[in-house]
């Protein structure tokens, strides 16, 4: 009985082995009107080579690409289209998501070293951000955990068993990292709507690029928000990541206190403890679903009035020069609102931690600078900053 | 229960890699590959007990949710098909659509014909709470598409403004639109398709694919109303039957537009037949004469539909079990809609009513789209002479209510024997 499990648990194993009686050719999926990191990276040659492969868990590689081929992209926004569903996953189909992660990466190879440094005390400044025109800042990560399953492959089994050890882990924090674990399919309408307030509640994914994924399975079943008291910070469980951590500042500065990276530290010790560390790996850094967010999985960022540095024609020729990235104030997808935008790194893999949030601050103090000089009537041309 | 399927081994096809035989085998063993992964961890998956991977259904009302108990779920986890769907895959839709309180969805589907044999014990106590109390153990379902046996059947239209029927069939072989791959969706379209190419007469036509349709072609299906879009309901996404759109997916229809295909929607195919007007008995025909077409047509090259005798027509949605026939009309009743006895009037009918749009759609002014209610344990011959009669006493009340006189709740039905 316990084999007959094992090869039933596994049954993307069996759908996958029953699929090779058809050929690459029959299943080679059609990718002539889509535009993103997978689509131009699979060639059938690939595709035949790794199509009877799977992870140790199952994941096939029908599975990796699967989000790509039913969102063929946008011909301005390059979507990267496939996901990993364990952190074999990268190993597995390396063949692919090498030339992916390259792509994506601004050129990281696949003997590239990252590098990770978590010691706030390596960051310049930061809480010294103009609040006449930054209004809050931001960091994010996901954290995966090693042993388990990602999001679009676990089993509800699974999910429960990560959404518990996540339990423990964040409870087992004190002093101003000490929190409240509120269950989505649980939470009271009151508890609903302060968190909503708080800007801390995630919904249902409805972007199709998720959805496709399947890792919105289930929902709301052992998914949830862990609070801190101190309304400073927040943390996430089981979102995007295996374990997303949001930590949010509401003043304006990018603290360089022991907020956001300190606390990442002491969770994984917790779960190092319980002997489930984080996955991460030297040439990967931290191991999340979605190869853009290799590497760090930072988001560091503040929303920033720029009203009128935002209509400039170089706007988007700073920020690329900067490595930042701008969205609106609703988070990815959406539109700025009163010239008050959103603005982060835009890279994950190859910086730092430090390093990333670094570039944000340097950055955003330029910009702000720029913004001024413009509200003056005066021309921003020379301060327009090399590639970094 | 093995014997219900008696499976045509085409000499195109052989389907399944592992033997199945009867509701209580297992899968026989299979081999992990066992590849070394450089990666830091890893054996194989971890394994839960069923107590830990059951679903959290307390706030769920569908027809899977109220009949999943724990044991059966126990029972079936450990089951797959021969193509490897499992229970999990077949309930997925109904987890992640609690449903609503006043309509009960079925929250289930199936991967392949196999699914209601494997996941029997589930997918049976579902198919009784939805038609009416049919037991696919005991019961047999009559098929009958003998069109001369329809009495009337042409309706006055100055009510009935069109007629339509429509039902869906699948490919004998072939994972259902949840389950199949690539390549097995392309041969449901390489079978139809061909299939399609041999009808003659009024069912000449043609076959346009989604991804190659021209602009032109796709606004001339829009206005014809013929064009299907990918789905967006939750319910259909969540089964997996959207995925790799619009590969593989298609619309034919003959030249004079009576008679349409969709291929791989929501089922390997949806046959549909329909006119303007009040002539139901000639749509019906036409309906019967085109399916037997193209049965004939596949059967010339190796295949078949699926269909055994307890569950008649196999389809993706056990609520499309039997039939799957649909015989609609549109039909204005601007006195008879307001009549507070209009509902018990259809539901002794047994029929239902609709807004033009179809399903979830309200009704404009006081034109409805009235249909059976029943699929399963009624032959197609039967369902439509119900919705002829059906309509006609509904025409009857109307003109009635024009006269002034009063009309009467026709009796209850009696449940299926």
């Amino acid at each position: 009985a316990e084999c007959v499990r094992r090869a039933v648990m596994t049954s993307g194993n069996i759908h996958n082995k029953f699929k090779m009686k058809f050929s690459a050719e029959e299943e080679f999926p059609d990718l002539s009107k889509h535009n993103n990191h997978m689509a131009k990276a699979l060639t059938f040659e690939i595709y035949k080579k790794l199509r009877d492969k799977q992870t140790p868990s199952g994941f096939t590689l029908d599975d990796v690409i699967q989000t790509g081929v039913d969102n063929p992209g946008h011909p301005f926004i390059m979507t990267v289209g496939c996901v990993a569903g364990d952190e074999e996953t990268y190993e597995v189909f390396k063949d692919l998501l090498d030339i992916v992660i390259q792509d994506r990466h601004g050129g990281y190879k696949p003997t590239d070293k990252h590098k990770t440094d978590l010691n706030y005390k390596n960051l310049k400044g930061g809480d010294d951000l103009d609040p006449k025109y930054v209004l809050s800042s931001r960091v994010r990560t996901g954290r995966s955990i090693i042993g388990y399953t990602l999001p679009p492959h676990s089993s509800r089994g699974e999910r429960r068993a990560i959404e518990k050890l996540s339990i423990e882990a964040l409870n087992s924090l004190d002093g101003e990292f000490k929190g409240k674990y509120y269950p989505l399919k649980d939470m009271t309408d009151k508890e609903q709507q302060q968190l909503i307030d708080d800007h801390f509640l995630f919904d249902k994914p409805v972007s199709p690029l998720l959805l496709a994924s399947g890792m919105a399975r289930d929902w709301p079943d052992a998914r949830g928000i862990c609070e801190g008291c101190e309304e400073a910070t927040g943390s996430w469980g089981s979102a995007g990541g295996v374990m997303k951590l949001v930590l949010v500042s509401v003043t304006h500065a990018v603290s360089p206190s022991p907020l956001p990276l300190p606390l990442l530290l002491q969770i994984e010790a917790v779960f190092k403890k319980h002997n489930h560390g984080f996955m991460w790996n030297e040439h990967l850094g931290y191991v999340l679903t979605c190869p853009s967010n290799l590497g760090t999985g930072l988001r560091g960022g503040v929303h920033v009035k720029l009203p009128n540095l935002s209509k400039h024609a170089k706007f988007e020729e700073v920020l690329n020069r900067l490595r930042l990235q701008k969205r609106g104030t609703g988070g990815v997808d959406t539109a700025a609102e009163g010239g008050v935008f959103d603005i982060s790194n835009a890279d994950r893999l190859g910086f730092s931690e430090v390093e990333q949030v670094q570039m944000v601050v340097d950055g955003v103090k330029l910009m702000i600078e720029m913004e001024k000089k413009l509200e003056k009537g005066g021309s921003i041309d020379s301060m327009v900053p090399a590639q970094k | 229960m093995a014997s219900t399927f008696t499976r045509v081994l085409s000499r195109k096809r052989i389907v399944g890699i592992l033997s199945l035989a009867g509701a209580g085998s297992l899968v026989t063993g299979y081999l992990i590959n066992k590849d070394k992964v450089h990666a830091s961890v890893k054996s194989s998956r971890r394994m839960y007990p069923a107590s830990a991977e059951y679903p959290d259904l307390r706030k769920h009302n569908n027809c899977m949710a109220s009949h999943l108990t724990p044991a059966i779920y126990a029972a079936l986890i450990d089951k797959a098909t021969p193509s490897g769907f499992t229970l999990d895959q077949c309930i997925q839709t109904g987890v992640d659509n609690p449903g609503h309180p006043f309509i009960k969805t079925v929250g289930m589907v199936a991967g392949d014909e196999e699914s209601y044999q494997v996941f029997a014990e589930l997918f049976n106590p579902v198919i009784k709470e939805r038609h009416n109390g049919y037991d696919p153990q005991i019961m047999r379902h009559p098929t009958d598409l003998d069109a001369s046996k329809i009495r009337s059947g042409v309706f006055d239209e100055r009510y009935v403004l069109s007629s339509r029927v429509r039902t869906g069939r699948s490919i004998r072989g072939l994972a259902l639109p949840p389950a199949c791959t690539r390549a097995e969706r392309r041969e449901v379209e390489r079978v139809v398709a061909d299939a399609l190419s041999g009808l003659k007469d009024d069912l000449l036509g043609r076959y346009y694919s989604l991804t190659e349709m021209t602009e032109e072609e796709q606004q001339q299906l829009i206005d014809d109303h013929f064009l299907f879009d990918k789905p967006v309901s939750p319910l259909l996404t969540c089964s997996g039957m959207a995925r790799d759109w619009p590969d593989a997916r298609g619309i034919w229809h003959n030249n004079e537009k009576t008679f349409l295909v969709w291929v791989n929607e929501e089922d390997h195919t949806r046959v549909i037949s329909m006119e303007k007007g009040g002539n139901m008995k000639r749509v019906f025909e036409r309906f019967c004469k085109g399916l037997k077409e193209v049965e004939r047509l596949i059967k010339e090259k190796g295949w078949e539909f699926m269909w055994n005798e307890r569950l008649g027509y196999v389809l993706t949605c056990p609520s499309n079990l039997g039939t799957g026939l649909r015989a609609g009309v549109h039909i204005n009743l601007p006195r008879l809609s307001k009549d507070p006895r209009f509902s018990k009037i259809l539901d002794n009918l047994r029929l239902q009513k609709r807004g033009t749009g179809g399903v979830d759609t309200a009704a404009v002014g006081s034109t409805f789209d009235i249909s059976n209610l029943d699929r399963l344990g009624k032959s197609e011959v039967e369902l439509v002479q119900t919705v002829i009669d059906g309509v006609n006493y509904l025409i009857e009340c109307e003109k009635r209510l024009e006269k002034g006189q009063d009309i009467k709740i026709p009796p209850a039905p009696g449940q299926i024997k």
